[in-house]
């Protein structure tokens, strides 16, 4: 050892880092997390975060089913729920998407692939019937997809036994579901998807919820049902035509 | 080769450059110099990234953020974004929007305008159900043929996507519906292929072998021909189609017809009239007028 530089010097005290393997690990630790502290922390405590939008309420026991088949089969992995502020995507999909209109789901389903086209707002783009078509077999009526079929959806039946419990899971982490609405989700399941009607009690619930009698003359909802309860709820919560760009600016 | 000796640290005797001095069982590291480019370009770096922190938003605060002095917000900018799209259609859309449709069908330059835009704005919202030629599919309209459930004049094609068919959002829209004969117990399942077997006929095809025609006409008359007129060509005003062609929106067979018969009911079209401006809206009926079954 020949430094120029003797004694304790910044130099000589950084070789017991690069000479201790375990210190160094934590070193490197400590400083890749302060990535994470800056762009991460801050969005916990900020209140700016999640812009304040009226409108968006917690998914109906249907529309939660549907939520937990897009997760389960995968959904995310081709298909973005985030419209993002570029002019092309406002012009192609609607407005910009808002923290607030996916605040309630668990996991979030913002996704970062497009092999299929974003769905942040397909609610209300289609038919029921274009979407029971299409789950079965894409190519029947885009002939140009390249989207596998999902022909069991039609074929499995919906059990809402549990949907409750998921409920209540979810209120824990801050979903605000209430006790009223989480004692009646087996009614509200069948109240969606069982008659073309909406009652007022699930309106009441759950504003705008539309219903439509799935199960028909086979009186039985399947998990195509559900996923299509879900897939025509996204997007169409908050009024676009109140909803004010210049007071979110933020 | 160098022979700096800078700060007196030894140089390599095999390669002549300077060593760090670090020396572990008798090897010892060359303090070999990052070229100059890469060395200044990593400055420059560290320079922009202190300009960007100043002008664009950057660090994240405890109540907030450090706005950059620049003022640049990606949701002010979007908003600017589309008003510059906007303001560049607005000559042509603007007029659009406000001629009448026949006026535009009148005039060449909006007409051409109108039928680019609106043949745009189908293969983003239409072509999924509708086909992106307009051919449509089974239980999807052909937009092509002169066969109109709703009506084939630029007004009722503008009311239809304006309103929908059928649509929950829309009060407008076009409400009726077909009964659900079989489901609703109206008829039995030897009626219905009897009805069925006569409705082939009316477009020129062949009923099964037995087929009780005489029947089917009986019961056509009692129960069908209310929407579908006696000779079942079709009422636009209950989008009743017309079965006296051969273009079928379910299916020409005979189980098609069956189970037609049997749940009833008719295609959902979303309203667009919430979704789309006024001009595209008039782009889409003239260019959907155009397609070739215009009336």
């Amino acid at each position: 050892m020949t430094s120029a530089s003797s004694g304790r010097s910044l130099w000589v005290r950084h070789q017991t880092l690069e000479k201790n393997s375990i210190l160094l690990l934590i070193g490197i630790l400590i400083a890749i997390s302060f990535g994470g502290l800056v762009e991460v922390l801050p969005l916990f405590y900020l209140k700016s975060t999640i812009e304040k939008v009226d409108g968006v309420r917690p998914y109906s026991p249907l529309e939660l089913t549907g939520f937990n088949i897009y997760v389960r089969e995968g959904c995310y992995l081709c298909h973005s729920q985030m419209i993002r502020p570029l002019r092309d995507e406002v012009e192609r999909y609607g407005h910009y998407s808002l923290a607030a209109e996916s605040m309630y789901d668990h996991p979030f389903q913002w996704g970062s692939k497009r092999n299929g086209p974003d769905l942040a707002r397909v609610g209300g783009k289609y038919s029921d019937d274009w979407h029971r078509d299409h789950l079965r077999n894409p190519r029947a009526v885009v002939p140009a997809s390249i989207m596998p079929g999902y022909p069991w959806l039609e074929k499995t039946p919906l059990d809402p036994t549990h949907v409750a419990e998921h409920m209540s899971t979810l209120a824990l982490t801050g979903v605000p579901y209430t006790k009223e609405m989480i004692d009646n989700a087996v009614a509200d399941f069948w109240a969606q998807g069982g008659s073309d009607e909406a009652s007022p009690d699930l309106l009441k619930r759950y504003p705008k919820a539309i219903a439509r009698d799935a199960g028909g003359d086979k009186q039985q909802l399947t998990e195509a049902d559900a996923l299509i309860a879900y897939l025509q709820r996204l997007g169409t919560q908050v009024d676009f035509k109140l909803y004010d760009d210049k007071a979110n600016i933020r | 080769m160098s022979t700096d000796t800078k700060g007196g640290a030894p140089v390599d005797a095999h390669s002549g450059t300077v060593t760090t001095g670090h020396e572990w069982d008798g090897i010892r590291e060359l303090n070999t110099p990052l070229p100059r480019w890469w060395l200044y370009t990593f400055y420059a770096c560290i320079v922009w990234a202190i300009g960007y922190w100043v002008v664009y938003p950057a660090w994240p605060l405890l109540s907030g953020y450090t706005h950059g002095v620049a003022g640049w917000q990606s949701r002010n900018a979007v908003v600017e974004d589309i008003a510059a799209l906007k303001a560049l259609r607005a000559p042509m859309n603007d007029k659009i929007a406000k001629a009448s449709l026949s006026e535009i069908e009148k005039t060449p330059e909006l007409l051409s305008f109108a039928r680019a835009q609106g043949s745009a704005a189908f293969a983003i919202n239409c072509a999924p159900c509708h086909g992106s030629g307009g051919q449509g599919a089974y239980g999807y309209p052909n937009l092509n043929a002169d066969r109109w459930i709703w009506g084939g004049t630029l007004e009722e094609i503008k009311t239809t996507i304006t309103h929908g068919a059928r649509s929950a959002d829309d009060p407008a829209t076009h409400l009726s519906a077909m009964p659900g004969f079989g489901r609703d117990g109206l008829l039995d399942a030897k009626q219905i292929s009897n009805v069925a077997d006569y409705v082939r006929t009316l477009s020129g095809g062949k009923p099964e072998a037995g087929a009780d025609l005489a029947a089917g006409k009986k019961l056509f008359a009692d129960n069908c021909s209310a929407c579908h007129g006696p000779e079942g060509k079709g009422n636009k005003d209950v989008g009743a189609p017309n079965l006296t062609t051969s273009v079928w929106l379910y299916g020409p067979a005979k189980a098609d017809i069956v189970k037609r018969v049997n749940v009833g009911g008719g295609g959902v079209m979303p309203a667009w009239g919430a979704k789309l401006d006024e001009g595209t809206i008039k782009s889409l009926t003239v260019f959907v007028h155009s397609l070739g079954g215009g009336q």
